[in-house]
């Protein structure tokens, strides 16, 4: 149920706090100002939506790894540390 | 706080010299550290000397290490600081700024009779599935955005995002507030998502 004594949020402020919605940080009342809106505006729904993708993309990015020159001296550099 | 007893495992054996157990953490947590010097030197080399530096920086202050965060939180710190004093040294820090998430064009002025602060511009559907994310002209394109961002942006999306560290743990490394943390956090992803969607949903030529 929306709450018709909450202010309505605008489509401007919903996008800055999504990552705070995301995260539980909103508080109970911005929580459902925040979902009212959802409930009615298809543009936030697909804005939310692809932010959701973003973060998705960003997690499933390939692997970076030193070079086998670098592992190499590091080893080497522990061998020493571990001899002292 | 004390050691937690998975890094008290780790730190014995690394004392003990266990060299395996050493370049297994040099494997798993280089990769992040290699991210996370990016944020702050411009090129690939440099960033590996500061990872090299920041492992050396570990063996020397090993014995130092008193378990008030996990080890990794304390190693992550070190390639954070590393990083830092050497972008100082390379170039000027850019200069932070307050920044909209979205090009305040596209939404309908705060006086608009029915709809203040709507959209007038509205988002639209990106054209690929989400596979096609992956892809690798679009992780380019990520990858490209992500380079564009300021390097205190940076350095939390790849913890968060790219690592998926939680919160606390990148207020620790960072020595944010968790507000902050987030804030930044939203700003990075915001842009990330805008170059997506320029990529994806630039307008069809009719």
């Amino acid at each position: 149920m929306i709450d018709q004594r909450l202010p309505e949020m605008p489509c401007r402020e919903l996008v800055e706090v999504i990552t705070d919605y995301l995260e539980d940080r909103l508080s109970p009342i911005d929580r459902s100002r925040f979902e009212a809106h959802l409930a009615e505006c298809e543009p936030c729904r697909l804005y939310l939506e692809q932010f959701r993708q973003t973060i998705r993309a960003l997690g499933r990015m390939p692997e970076e790894s030193l070079s086998s020159e670098t592992r190499g001296a590091l080893l080497a550099a522990f061998r020493g540390w571990s001899s002292h | 706080m004390g050691i937690e007893s998975n890094d008290h495992a780790l730190l014995t054996a690394l004392r003990d010299g266990d060299e395996r157990v050493f370049s297994d953490l040099v494997e798993r947590w280089s990769g992040l550290m290699l991210r996370l010097a990016l944020a702050h030197v411009e090129s690939r080399a440099i960033a590996e000397e500061v990872v090299q530096d920041a492992w050396l920086t570990v063996l020397r202050s090993l014995h130092r290490f008193e378990g008030r965060s996990t080890l990794r939180t304390w190693v992550l710190g070190i390639v954070v600081n590393l990083a830092r004093s050497r972008s100082r040294a390379e170039r000027r820090a850019t200069l932070a700024s307050s920044e909209s998430i979205v090009d305040p064009a596209r939404f309908l002025a705060a006086d608009h009779p029915r709809w203040p602060h709507h959209w007038a511009v509205e988002p639209v559907p990106w054209r690929t599935p989400e596979d096609n994310l992956l892809a690798d002209e679009t992780r380019n394109v990520i990858l490209e955005a992500v380079e564009g961002l300021p390097a205190p942006q940076r350095e939390v999306l790849v913890l968060r995002d790219f690592e998926g560290l939680t919160g606390g743990e990148v207020c620790n490394i960072l020595r944010l507030t968790d507000t902050h943390q987030r804030v930044l956090l939203h700003r990075a992803r915001s842009r990330i998502r805008n170059a997506l969607e320029r990529y994806f949903a630039a307008p069809e030529t009719t």
